[in-house]
């Protein structure tokens, strides 16, 4: 689904990501953990197609599509969704017209017609309660006035809504208590199928006794300098990143 | 060429067409006006009131009053689901064909046929509020105007519908100048719509508008500029409130070449409410000119002032909105904000809120602001599958709300939603 050759991304001329190797198949979840600054929320950020990175070296297939070819919407088209470490507040902007525009748009990109303002609803309803937003986003604007869980909650809806191949989750655990984390969690799992994967990016180990990954990466200083079963998650946990830089026999 | 004999060209345009003839005060009014076209001369960017709109431009120009062979009224100039009291100009004419009254006792009419009729309303009051002596446009108008609408509302009365005139532009060339006067009387309510439209021939209209509103009487009026591209549009509110009496105004500029909008409202009375709202959607080398005046002449009055300028292109915007609070015009609440949103380099706006108090128990405020799209909100709607277009559209749309919020007619509002959304996809990039 994704194959990520040799990336290579700088931002102001510093460089961030020093030649990356990354596959996912559909079905899987992925875990990628590192230290700050090890480069995980610039993947992110390159995958989506954010323009303040430069990709210098490397090639992004995902199913079969030259990605770093793609306009962000193009990509949203594609199937690719990254959830936000901060989701913007966007005042004015109302949460149904967005959704149902973003939804559209994707729908368009596919060469669909434009979804029933019935269903539209339907689905709003049924997402609503999977991530425990009921009736709390309409009439709002995007993000606006949200307490950070409601703005994690509303990233979960949004993919949930618009039901991506691929879904990358940036520290979406960042800064939610235990009951918000359940959520999140929660929501990835009732949408994980055989046809779909997840990356999810997190910095603490706690996520994934909720969302359990099928691989452990770590990232550090640009690079996945070790990749293994879901116990590498408590390893770390443990040990923290530094006995990783010591290791000799780091692999990729 | 010196520049009195460029004025003596320009106005020459005019004295082709031989104006109505004026009775009693009206005679007098229309002196007067003559008088100052003699003794002013047009605004150069040397007086501050027309620092940033040059209107040499126009000067240089021939225009020539002219009907049209077939009047005829397009679709597009209706606004969809709303029931009007519709009166049609075309070229200044008024088209009775084309004009619709559904409210039966309704005193409306052209204000050529109120000054043919010696109308009380019109001898008393067309030219009363009008800085005809002092502003060269305005004598302009005031001094060789043919028609317009005149609509008095009697003591207790409201329409049940709006009136909704439309003046259209077709032709090349050409020139007019409507006159318009709303007089409301005691307790009288009325809704008045203002659409502008016109073809890509190169012209020059020069409105002017009077409001007279009595006690407690409630005025409302939302003007939508669509004018041709090559239009230039120059025009004067004048607004005279009496106490307890309530003004909302809403302007939004979509089309014209060079626009300049003056809306002066003389509040006069304690308790007054005033809203003055507007939004612009510039684009190509488009220069349009917003100059509001507020004038506090009595207590415990409020005033509320929202303008959103969205330019693209090398398009320019002004926004010069005064308030004056008067000595003894204390509890007076004025609030006035312009923000703005530059889509290019090359876009500019050159904007002024300006507050004036004299009175020492006020609560007033002003604001500009101006900026660029949010480019981390453009990405993060663009991430969830919206094109860019799309995205920008979302968040002007978003933008400009506020301005158009206070339209109280339901599908009128909607239509001017649906305008800006139009609007959007001309004006990016």
């Amino acid at each position: 689904m994704l194959s990520i050759k040799n990336l290579k991304a700088s931002i102001e001329d510093t460089e961030i990501l020093k030649g990356l190797d990354l596959e996912v198949k559909p079905g899987e979840i992925h875990a990628i953990m590192g230290p700050n600054g090890s480069g995980k929320s610039t993947l992110a950020s390159v995958l989506a197609g954010r323009e303040d990175y430069e990709v210098t070296e490397g090639d992004v297939k995902f199913n079969g599509k030259d990605l770093l070819d793609l306009e962000p919407n193009e990509r949203a088209g594609e199937g690719l969704f990254l959830a936000f470490q901060y989701p913007v507040e966007i005042p004015g902007v109302s949460n149904m017209n967005f959704l149902k525009q973003a939804i559209n748009s994707i729908r368009e990109y596919k060469g669909e017609d434009a979804i029933a303002a019935k269903e539209f609803l339907k689905k709003v309803k049924e997402k609503q309660d999977l991530v425990g937003l009921s009736g709390r986003l309409a009439n709002r604007s995007v993000n606006e006035g949200f307490s950070g869980g409601e703005k994690k909650r509303n990233e979960i809806f949004q993919m949930a809504m618009l039901d991506p191949k691929l879904a990358i989750l940036d520290e979406t655990d960042s800064g939610l208590d235990i009951d918000a984390l359940k959520t999140v969690a929660d929501g990835v799992n009732q949408l994980r199928r055989k046809d779909n994967a997840f990356i999810v990016i997190t910095h603490y180990q706690r996520l994934l006794d909720y969302i359990v990954p099928d691989v452990v990466h770590v990232l550090s200083e640009g690079k996945i300098v070790k990749s293994g079963p879901k116990e590498l998650a408590l390893e770390l946990e443990e040990k923290g990143y530094d006995w990783l830089k010591e290791d000799e026999g780091v692999n990729a | 060429m010196s520049t009195t004999s460029k004025k003596d060209k320009f106005i020459a345009n005019f004295m082709k067409n031989p104006v109505a003839d004026a009775i009693g005060q009206q005679q007098t009014v229309r002196e007067e006006a003559f008088q100052a076209l003699r003794e002013l001369e047009f605004p150069t960017l040397k007086d501050e009131a027309w620092k940033y709109t040059r209107v040499a431009g126009i000067l240089n120009k021939e225009f020539e009053v002219k009907e049209v062979e077939n009047p005829a009224l397009s679709e597009n100039y209706l606004i969809p689901d709303l029931k009007v009291n519709r009166l049609v100009f075309i070229n200044g004419k008024f088209q009775s064909e084309l004009s619709e009254i559904i409210d039966s006792d309704l005193d409306i009419k052209t204000t050529a046929q109120a000054r043919f009729e010696n109308h009380d309303a019109v001898g008393g009051y067309l030219g009363s509020l009008t800085n005809h002596k002092n502003e060269i446009f305005t004598a302009l108008n005031t001094a060789f105007n043919q028609t317009g609408a005149f609509v008095q509302i009697q003591k207790n009365k409201k329409p049940q519908f709006p009136v909704h005139i439309i003046d259209v532009t077709e032709g090349e060339g050409v020139t007019y100048q409507p006159r318009n006067l709303f007089v409301l009387e005691e307790g009288a309510e009325l809704d008045v719509i203002h659409t502008i439209e016109g073809d890509n021939g190169q012209s020059f209209t020069n409105l002017v508008n009077e409001f007279v509103i009595k006690e407690n009487a409630k005025a409302s009026y939302y003007q939508v500029q669509r004018n041709g591209e090559k239009n230039n549009h120059i025009q004067t509110t004048q607004v005279y409130q009496a106490q307890n009496s309530r003004f909302r105004t809403g302007t939004y500029t979509f089309g014209g070449k060079l626009i300049r909008n003056n809306v002066n409202i003389a509040v006069d009375g304690e308790n007054c409410e005033t809203i003055l709202n507007g939004a612009f959607l510039l684009n190509g080398k488009q220069h349009v000119d917003n100059h509001t005046f507020v004038d506090h002449l009595q207590p415990h009055c409020e005033s509320h002032e929202n303008y959103k300028g969205i330019i693209g292109g090398k398009a320019t915007g002004v926004f010069n909105g005064k308030v004056l609070v008067r000595p003894d015009s204390q509890k007076i609440n004025a609030f006035q904000s312009n923000q703005n949103i530059l889509l290019t380099e090359q876009a500019e706006i050159n904007s002024k809120p300006e507050l004036e108090i004299y009175a020492d128990d006020v609560k007033c405020s002003h604001g500009s602001t101006t900026g660029q799209m949010d480019e981390e909100a453009l990405f993060y709607l663009m991430s969830r599958g919206l094109t860019k277009a799309g995205a920008m559209g979302l968040m002007i749309q978003a933008f400009a709300a506020e301005s158009i919020e206070i339209v109280e007619i339901e599908p009128l509002k909607q239509w001017i939603e649906s305008l800006v959304e139009e609007r959007c996809k001309e004006i990016q990039d």
